[in-house]
């Protein structure tokens, strides 16, 4: 791997050749923010969160998905990209329900975006929730349309293909063939899709009626991290415990091998562990040593 | 890839429209392994299997998506999503008769239309690239085969007819009829308008056809390039690239093998120099893609036809037909050209976006880099050229040493509109007087330069000299040429509120600043124009900003431009 330097901020650093800006300033996601950049899907940089400038280049780049070249000047922040992102905020803050994603109050905060300017007439991709199946609920109205979900379930991991971008423009939505239901469709209900959404707009029903019932309480919950018994596979999983009982499986991102990817079994299979807690009635405990 | 389909079979109707592209279902039993790669590499047979359906039934049904994605090994969530991409197309069901009104900027400000008083069962369309002939519509008849019609000059009276269901006729006119300089000695690039019969492959060589492909064999591919960068040749599409630079890099890739993509997409409001050059000289255009295969190693050649040609397509099938017979294409040369017809979406004539719709994707651009010189059509060296571009290749060939004419399209409230082909130098004012000068009782109220892309100028720059140098250093562009003349009849508001609704239409979505830039831009114009004023130009100045900077494609980056001359330079909506 080659080392190339380029300047960001003022200060000279040095990148591995194929890394994009946003990994040569250090940060997950740290300095610069982002939205549709997820760890384990390859970046789209469809959300432009994350633009910086880069010295002789006509319009601003994405940090996310850019990649270094050699003596890059790079700004991440100016008056342009402050822009660039403030409205960025504004335009998703006054089309979408972003009251799950996370950082989004702070931002708002720190580049002074105001989603309310555009007033109570303005467009938005608010819609009833999605509920057609056990397993988990998708309400669009919260969907920023970052392709993780798509590229999940598609090419990049599950190689099912069951939702897709359709329509255009601001019509663009994730859907199923002819909008069918999700139990009519191909969905395996491995719930990698939940796993990348960034904005709860993909939810599995236990944390859906939780939240609905208002007793959905994240500063409560505690994660453990394990091995999926179901197969011998071993996967790792992520146990979200609340009240001493599972109310989410998620799946460890940095795992080298199964990149936060489970199976149905793996990702909804965990009521029986607590439905199982009262003691089964046995024989006598004498005849099974 | 386990599919999932519904089990209802396709009607016979959209079997046989399925079969004409891809052929007989294979026959299996039950034990046979579907799909695989060899269904999966026909993916960019998906465009044109979606019109086979669509001209031969009207619409998409669910089981032909089913179908579709049977024979192709896809998913047909993501048959529907390429579907819903396309104007043209629906997956809803509908009567047979389509009719396309242009509602577009020259159409609705001459005669024509507004959304407003369109009849209900009428689509409203975006510029159907017949601004000289405006106002204009595009009548589908699905059957078999389909009857697809494009006419210009149209009234109320004709729409209604047509929405009625009345039988239409094709118009008769000869494709010079709005080349008003038709015949004139000193044409390069529209030097056969007007010649005859533009498919007789005889007069073509007669009158001089050929004998560049006969030179440029003889030059190989290094002096050919040599040659069109002595020339000075900038690309017509828009972004005036130097077309040698462009062919240089793609000549020097190793990959194998090297496309050439012809862009007749043609769909930038106010453009139609493009359709205007296909139908009078579709040889030329052959000729010189097989020039510019040889100059750049290219085995495979395209051209995307938008959609609302279905005369240039006709033409274009029959000349490349005749030049397969003649020998001078086929895979047995080393090159071969595939037409193929879009389905209403201007972005698609984005370079990159208009390889995910040969191959069969949604129309949405790429992330650049890589460029289309290294990835392009299905990962390999690509080069995209504009079709006026192309036409520009042979008189280089045999001599040519400045490539200094260009075309431009007249159209609005000038006496001869149609295409111009002038020496690169002229004033706008020249222009418009070579097009008759303005109409009876007309005086200049604006020019819009470079379409809906564009810029808006005002009578104060009638001395404009319309070079890619002065119009740059005013802050203009020519674009693909446009040049709408609009008079004091014309609305400027309504203008500019069809130009905001245009993009908004147009995005293909997949970026924020513009899917939701274009609809906060419309927003807000709706605003200005019904009176509401406090603060609004301001956001709008906001808005336009992030789309100019943060977008991904040219649809975004220039969708605020045209607007913003229409307010700073024009005063559409006062000073605030
Ligand atoms: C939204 C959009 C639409 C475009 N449409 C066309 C088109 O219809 N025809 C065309 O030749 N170029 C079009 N272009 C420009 C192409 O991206 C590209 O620059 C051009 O085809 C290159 O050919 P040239 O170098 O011969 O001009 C479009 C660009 C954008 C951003
Ligand atoms: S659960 Fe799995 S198969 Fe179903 S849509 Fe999500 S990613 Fe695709
Ligand atoms: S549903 Fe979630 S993952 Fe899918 S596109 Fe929308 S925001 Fe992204
Ligand atoms: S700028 Fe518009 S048309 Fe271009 S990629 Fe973004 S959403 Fe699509
Ligand atoms: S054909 Fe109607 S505006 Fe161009």
């Amino acid at each position: 791997m080659t080392e190339i330097s380029l300047n960001i901020d003022g200060e000279n650093v040095t990148a591995e050749e194929g890394t994009t800006i946003l990994q040569a300033c250090g940060g997950k996601s740290g300095d610069i923010p982002t939205l549709c950049y997820g760890d384990t899907i390859t970046p789209k940089n469809a959300c432009r969160l994350c633009m910086v400038e880069v010295e002789g280049s006509r319009t601003l780049v994405p940090a996310c998905s850019r990649p270094v070249e050699p003596d890059m000047v790079v700004k991440t922040r100016s008056d342009r990209v402050d822009h660039a992102r403030k409205m960025v905020l504004e335009f998703l803050g006054s089309s979408v329900d972003l009251s799950l994603t996370e950082n989004v109050t702070e931002w708002n905060a720190e580049y002074g975006a105001d989603p309310e300017r555009y007033g109570d007439a303005a467009a938005t991709v608010t819609q009833p929730v999605k509920v057609d199946n056990d397993l988990y609920v998708r309400d669009y109205s919260k969907c920023i349309l970052c392709y993780q979900c798509v590229d999940a379930c598609g090419e990049q991991w599950q190689n099912s293909f069951v939702i897709e971008i359709a329509g255009r423009g601001f019509e663009s939505h994730v859907s199923t063939e002819n909008d069918v239901a999700l139990t009519d469709s191909a969905c395996v209900y491995c719930g990698n899709c939940i796993q990348v959404c960034p904005t709860g707009a993909l939810i599995p029903t236990s944390e859906y009626e939780m939240r609905a019932a208002g007793t959905w309480d994240e500063d409560a919950q505690e994660t453990t991290n394990t091995i999926c018994a179901f197969c011998g596979v071993g996967c790792g999983l992520t146990l979200h415990v609340q009240d001493n009982t599972i109310v989410k499986v998620t799946s460890p991102e940095d795992n080298a091998i199964t990149h936060g990817n489970l199976c149905i079994k793996g990702r909804f299979g965990f009521t029986h562990v607590q439905d199982g807690r009262t003691i089964p009635p046995t024989a006598d405990p004498e005849a099974h040593p | 890839m386990d599919l999932k389909t519904r089990g209802v079979p396709a009607t016979d109707e959209e079997r046989a429209a399925i079969e004409l592209v891809l052929g007989p279902a294979p026959a299996r039993d039950m034990h046979d392994a579907r799909g695989g790669h060899e269904f999966r590499s026909r993916r960019h047979l998906l465009l044109p299997t979606l019109n086979a359906v669509n001209d031969r039934v009207g619409w998409i049904s669910q089981q032909a998506i089913d179908h579709i994605a049977e024979r192709l090994d896809a998913s047909p969530a993501e048959i529907y999503g390429v579907a819903t991409f396309y104007a043209l197309f629906a997956t809803e069901a509908r009567p047979p008769r389509q009719v396309h009104v242009c509602v577009d900027l020259a159409c609705r400000a001459f005669g024509g239309v507004t959304e407003a008083d369109l009849p209900a069962d009428a689509h409203p369309s975006p510029c159907l690239g017949m601004c000289e002939q405006a106002p204009a519509m595009l009548v589908i008849d699905s059957g078999n085969p389909a009857q697809r019609v494009a006419i210009g000059g149209i009234t109320a009276d004709q729409i209604g007819a047509a929405t009625s269901g009345d039988r239409i006729e094709p118009p008769t006119r000869s494709p010079a009829e709005f080349v008003p300089q038709a015949g004139d000695p000193d044409l390069v690039l529209l030097r056969r308008a007007g010649s005859g019969d533009p498919l007789d492959i005889e007069a073509y060589v007669e009158d001089g056809g050929l004998a560049a492909l006969a030179q440029a064999i003889d030059f190989g591919p290094a002096k050919i390039i040599a040659a069109v960068e002595a020339s000075g040749l900038l690309g017509r599409g828009g972004a005036a690239f130097p077309t040698a630079r462009k062919w240089e890099a793609v000549r020097t890739q190793e990959t194998m093998p090297h496309h050439l993509v012809c862009n007749a997409d043609e769909s930038e409001p106010g453009t139609f120099k493009d359709r205007t050059l296909m139908e009078n000289d579709p040889f030329a255009l052959l000729e010189s893609m097989i020039i510019a295969a040889i100059a750049t190693g290219c085995q495979y050649g395209w051209i995307y036809l938008r959609g609302e040609y279905p005369s240039v397509e006709a033409t274009l099938t029959s000349a490349i037909e005749t030049f397969r017979r003649s020998g001078l294409l086929g895979p047995q040369k080393g090159f071969d050209i595939t037409l193929v017809r879009g389905a209403g979406a201007y972005i698609c004539g984005e370079e990159t976006a208009i390889f995910n719709s040969i191959e069969g994707y949604r129309g949405e651009p790429r992330n650049k880099p890589p460029f289309p010189f290294e990835v392009g059509l299905f990962g390999q060296p690509t080069v995209v050229n504009n079709v006026e571009t192309m036409m520009n290749i042979p008189s280089i060939m045999l001599g040519r040493t400045e490539s200094n004419r260009r075309l431009f399209c007249l159209s609005g409230a000038v006496v001869n509109p149609g295409v111009y082909e002038v020496e690169l130098g002229l004033t706008l004012a020249e222009l418009i007087d070579m097009a008759g000068g303005l109409r009876d009782g007309s005086q200049l109220q604006a020019v819009l330069l470079g379409g809906a892309a564009g810029r808006f100028v005002g009578p104060d720059s009638l001395d404009l000299v319309l070079t890619h140098e002065a119009t740059r250093d005013a802050g203009l562009s020519l674009g693909s040429g446009v040049v709408m003349v609009l008079d004091q009849t014309v609305d400027l508001v309504d203008q500019v509120r069809r130009i905001a609704a245009f993009f908004r239409d147009e995005s293909c979505g997949q970026c924020v600043p513009c899917r939701v830039g274009t609809v906060r831009q419309e927003e807000v114009i709706e605003r200005l124009a019904s009176g509401i004023r406090d603060g609004q130009l301001e956001l709008l100045e906001d808005i336009g900003k992030a789309m100019t900077d943060a977008s991904i494609c040219g649809l975004g980056q220039t969708a605020h431009g045209a607007i913003e001359s229409a307010i700073v330079t024009l005063g559409v909506f006062g000073d605030d």
